[in-house]
């Protein structure tokens, strides 16, 4: 399935003795400073809806990459977990619904929140790495519709359908961390450091690990690895990175109800995924970006050419066949194929980046 | 170091283990699949550091024996054990774990990584830095040992490239070093001349001559100019059974063997 194309060009990378600095490819730089600059030329509709959800949105689905490009487990629990983040940090925390909210201090709720969806996502773990393929989907698919029922129908912890609203950012360092400029860079750190630690433990013999038990469970067991500790353990490294998308994501919209975790957001992050493709981490943003692109302009679009602005979805999911037709790997497949074009010596028809 | 001790009664077993235990014993072991007996009441004892090789046609229970051993399919009666410990219902990688290895008759590679790679994953195995979520640093022990392993190979020159683009004796060497990653006891090697070139044979009798002596195995082989080369003591299987066993002089002057072997009309 997935690749290690990103691996060995890394690798090659890594023999010469450049700095780190000079490694990074110059596009990158460019990025890099587009990024922190954005500030400067958006408007805060751009900064907090486009930007700011893409970057949430990115990191669940980051948590799916992890799991299925590197570890060949489909989960469809994922925003579930990022669900299960955001109601905690409710029930902990600070919310409009004071006879639930406990109203405990962030520096108590937050990481409060996170064990509770990594515990959350390493019992679904343990329950789904008994299976392959399409039952791994059907369990995990499974327990996110177990988690959007039990929540739209238990009223004494989490409040029923309405859910949770007025969960807002602690006010650290006198900071609003709600205002368009403050969340833009919370969410891009975040997400900045949830790439980079994935990126980073491809390589660690975690990574390497997860990805020899993809290609070949059988072999790793005759080498010493216990298959099924290193499956669940990738579960509870994925929840961590959905649970503080989860946390950031509540925050976003400063509520949280089942909705949010309902059967269609809980697909939309495999659709995410897939899209922007699953062999690199960077993937899953992109295909957030593309996600939210679509979902916040769709309407628009379909509107001023006389459709029902309702049929967005139709995009999306016109956009996800043609790219799954023509891309296995999503955006990132395509892009290596239009460099391997490029690349291509028209005398020795040979692709220049094949590593 | 990679044998935890669990239960601090069974240290008295564990300390037999080291010294006068056999490597490998196995009484009574059968293997049914449904009605087939794939291998029936298999006896066999092999001393530590002992080389011992295991022959028999196609169908006689040879890699069937292995997969038992390895824990890789549940024996059906029977018992194993390894250095004196009862290994019976370990899961494979507690026996990995114990200082078993083995190779596969058709290579288990991990074909998009590279050959320090695979042999680095092999060495990370049965070490306790499985679960580590820091990359190796440059004077990292276990990719020392693994680069190592890859020049007793004879793939140092092969080290960085993925494993999909090696030749087919490149994979096998391969395989074999991944065996023997992580201080083993005891290897299986499962057919490993199969498909080699005579300078890759010749090749390989080398590396397995030149293990150190306190390491024994078990090799099964059809190529009986590598077995018997490499072998102190050799188990003959037929359908499924123990038929002979003997040292390797004996073995190729046994007439039942040779009939068995020249004339065999069994497949």
């Amino acid at each position: 399935m997935a690749s290690t194309d990103d691996q060995s060009t890394e690798r090659a990378n890594a023999g010469e003795s450049p700095t780190w600095v000079e490694r990074i490819p110059a596009a990158y730089w460019a990025l890099i400073v587009v990024l922190l600059i954005m500030p400067a030329i958006a408007g805060d509709f751009i900064l907090y809806q486009i930007f700011g959800w893409t970057f949430i949105l990115g990191m669940i689905a980051l948590s799916l990459m992890f799991l299925a490009g590197y570890g060949g487990m489909v989960s469809l629990v994922q925003m579930t977990i990022a669900s299960v983040a955001g109601y905690m940090t409710a029930i902990f925390g600070v919310s409009a619904i004071e006879t639930i909210s406990l109203g405990w201090p962030w520096y108590v709720t937050i990481p409060l929140a996170l064990i509770v969806a990594m515990i959350f996502g390493t019992i679904s773990g343990w329950l789904a790495v008994r299976t392959e393929g399409i039952y791994t989907i059907m369990i995990t698919l499974a327990i996110a519709a177990a988690w959007f029922y039990f929540t739209n129908q238990n009223y004494t912890i989490f409040n029923g359908f309405s859910g949770f609203n007025g969960i807002l950012p602690p006010q650290l360092f006198g900071v609003d961390w709600r205002g368009p400029v403050a969340f833009y860079y919370l969410t891009l750190f975040w997400a900045t450091v949830a790439f980079l630690v994935v990126l980073y433990l491809s390589r660690a013999p975690f990574g390497l690990t997860l990805q020899g038990v993809r290609d070949n469970p059988r072999r790793m067991a005759a080498l010493g690895y216990n298959v099924t500790a290193h499956r669940v353990a990738a579960y509870t490294f994925a929840s961590l990175l959905a649970g503080v998308g989860g946390i950031l994501l509540t925050w976003q919209s400063a509520q949280i109800s089942p909705g949010t975790a309902g059967i269609g957001p809980v697909i939309d992050v495999l659709v995410i995924a897939v899209i922007g493709g699953l062999r690199h981490p960077i993937g899953p943003f992109i295909g957030a970006f593309i996600y939210v692109i679509l979902k916040t302009f769709a309407l628009d679009a379909l509107v001023a050419v006389d459709l029902s602005g309702e049929r967005f979805q139709l995009l999306i999911g016109i956009g996800f066949l043609v790219i799954v037709f023509w891309s296995p790997d999503g955006i990132l497949g395509l892009w290596s194929k239009f460099r391997a074009a490029r690349n291509k010596d028209p005398l020795l028809d040979r692709g220049g980046d094949a590593s | 170091m990679n044998a935890p001790v669990r239960d601090p009664s069974s240290i008295g077993e564990r300390l037999s283990a080291t010294g006068t235990a056999n490597a490998l014993e196995m009484r009574g072991v059968s293997k049914f699949f449904g009605a087939l007996g794939a291998m029936q009441d298999i006896n066999l004892t092999v001393r530590p550091g002992e080389r011992h090789a295991v022959l028999g046609s196609n169908g006689a229970g040879k890699t069937t024996l292995f997969n038992c051993v390895t824990g890789d399919f549940p024996v059906s009666g029977g018992s194993i054990r390894f250095f004196g410990e009862d290994i019976t219902q370990f899961p494979p990688h507690e026996r990995i774990r114990r200082g078993l290895r083995r190779t596969y008759q058709i290579s288990l590679l991990f074909t998009g990584l590279s050959v320090l790679d695979n042999v680095y994953l092999a060495a990370t195995g049965v070490s306790r830095s499985r679960f580590s979520f820091f990359r190796p640093r440059r004077n990292d022990a276990l990719m020392a040992s693994a680069e190592n392993l890859v020049r007793v190979v004879h793939l140092e020159d092969a080290k960085d490239a993925i494993v999909a683009e090696l030749s087919y004796g490149q994979q096998r060497q391969l395989e074999i070093a991944m065996a023997l990653a992580g201080a083993p006891r005891f290897i299986l090697f499962d057919e490993p001349a199969a498909g080699l070139s005579p300078t890759e044979r010749s090749e390989l009798v080398e590396i397995l001559l030149g293990l150190p002596g306190h390491m024994g195995f078990i090799i099964i082989e059809h190529d009986m100019d590598v077995a018997l080369r490499v072998a102190e003591r050799v188990t003959m299987m037929h359908n499924g059974r123990v038929f002979k066993e003997g040292n390797p002089a004996e073995i190729e002057d046994d007439e039942e063997v040779q009939a068995l072997y020249l004339g065999g009309a069994h497949g």
